[in-house]
């Protein structure tokens, strides 16, 4: 059974379609990189996988449960989905221990007592030990989403959802982020991730989908469509990020 | 008649003690059905935010002093019992307070980044444990001057509460004022004593409001 199944998905803003009959595959241990331009619903696609936009047409599973049913249901799952902002979407009241161990608390993985260790750990893996203590305005950008993916860290995730994660950061920090991601990857972690940093498309990812117009236009392993793209879209989209 | 005397002064403070407990009712209860209609008014369905939004409109839409009568004359009306003038004037300041604070409450929770609620939902928060974990106290930051600035207007408000005959301390001025004919003495102690609970309040709102400013 694949992790996460994309079935015939049809979404709507309004007026406007955004997603036209999308399906996709996701198998466990996939690194999947969704690229495209802006509007192309690539975005869109990432958020209804843990439920954050809901769909007009079509089902989408994550380990075999579907998404888009009972809202019990949803929280559980969503338990077992990281996603991370382009925002980092941090809680700003919050330290990063706290903002960390918020969840796992509340939903009982871990007690009161033991967060202070989970927190330790996560940050541990994100090289950020030292700032347990600091509130996120303390941090640099790129500091702020190492603690938004610990905090996803935290949930022991099966899957991990990246939206546009290194957009928003100054040019000299997104490599710290996109290290982290890559040390994520190689430990086996499922990604997903909707990204423009083509570096690390080729390098990392072990599918491309290449998205236009709300569909999916091509996909395929990196090697293959980044050096034979079979559409005249992709092949101008690669063109014009080069 | 008589001069002004200690006597007096002893009544002005009953009459604010009196002040006090019906402004500490009221923004219990009003912070109660506030909070209510804050989640309420930024509820998901529909129909919620409009049955909040329409009870909304008629308490804002009719003066507090015809409030205050209406509950003072309507309570032993419709619940067939006499009620002590107290609970009758509590009932109406609570109802004013609370569509005031349920405002301002509102409007900080609104404030509050929609992402905040995204992110809390995506670790599998409940809309609860997203609203009283992550919402709320970035809310509440937000809202505290205004929340303290109303503190300040319902202060000042209860003094109409002297019209259904409820002894506080605008009602107590003019019990001593009627005895001595000392009116502008008699007043100008109660607008004092007035003066000097709510203008440190005044005070602390506007920095809260400066130090938020600063930080935001």
């Amino acid at each position: 059974m694949a992790l996460v199944e994309i079935k015939n998905v049809r979404k709507s803003f309004g007026a406007l379609e955004v997603l036209k009959d999308v399906s996709l595959t996701v198998e466990e241990g996939e690194i999947v990189t969704i690229i495209g331009r802006s509007g192309s619903g690539k975005s869109t696609l990432l958020r209804c996988i843990n439920g954050l936009e809901d769909i007009q047409d079509g089902e989408i599973f994550v380990e075999g449960q579907q998404v888009h049913a009972k809202m019990k249901k949803l929280r559980e799952l969503r338990q077992k989905v990281g996603i991370v902002f382009q925002a980092f979407n941090l809680f700003p009241h919050l330290t990063v221990e706290r903002n960390i161990t918020l969840a796992p608390i509340r939903t009982g993985r871990v007690s009161k007592a033991g967060a202070r260790a989970l927190a330790e750990k996560v940050l541990a893996q994100v090289g950020l030990s030292e700032k347990i203590d600091a509130y996120p305005e303390q941090l640099s950008g790129g500091q702020q989403q190492r603690v938004a993916i610990a905090r996803c860290l935290a949930m022991s995730p099966d899957l991990m959802l990246f939206d546009e994660v290194t957009s928003a950061l100054d040019p000299e920090l997104v490599g710290e982020v996109l290290k982290v991601m890559e040390d994520m990857a190689s430990r086996g972690m499922t990604m997903i991730l909707v990204t423009h940093e083509m570096a690390f498309a080729r390098d990392v990812a072990t599918k491309i989908v290449f998205m236009h117009q709300g569909r999916v236009w091509e996909e395929g392993p990196p090697s293959e469509l980044f050096s034979n793209p079979k559409t005249p879209e992709l092949k101008s989209f690669i063109g014009s990020n080069h | 008649m008589r001069t002004l005397s200690l006597v007096d002064l002893m009544a002005f403070l009953e009459g604010l003690q009196w002040t006090l407990v019906l402004v500490v009712l009221s923004f219990v209860f009003g912070g109660l059905l506030g909070l209510a209609l804050a989640l309420l008014r930024t509820s998901n369905i529909a129909p919620v935010r409009w049955v909040a939004s329409a009870f909304l409109q008629l308490v804002q839409g009719v003066p507090l002093l015809a409030l205050l009568m209406f509950f003072y004359f309507g309570m032993p009306v419709f619940l067939g019992v006499e009620v002590p003038s107290l609970t009758a004037v509590t009932v109406a300041f609570s109802i004013y307070s609370g569509v005031f604070l349920g405002e301002i409450w509102r409007g900080g929770i609104q404030a509050v980044k929609y992402t905040q609620w995204e992110a809390a939902a995506s670790l599998g928060l409940s809309r609860w444990e997203q609203f009283v974990f992550v919402i709320a106290p970035q809310a509440l930051k937000i809202s505290l001057p205004a929340t303290v600035g109303f503190l300040v207007q319902l202060i000042k408000g209860t003094s109409l509460a002297s019209v259904v005959g409820f002894v506080e301390l605008t009602r107590a001025g003019q019990i001593a004022s009627a005895a001595t004919f000392q009116q502008l003495l008699v007043y100008s102690i109660i607008a004092a004593i007035y003066f000097a609970i709510c203008f440190p309040l005044t005070q602390w709102s506007r920095s809260l409001e400066a130090r938020l400013n600063g930080t935001g």
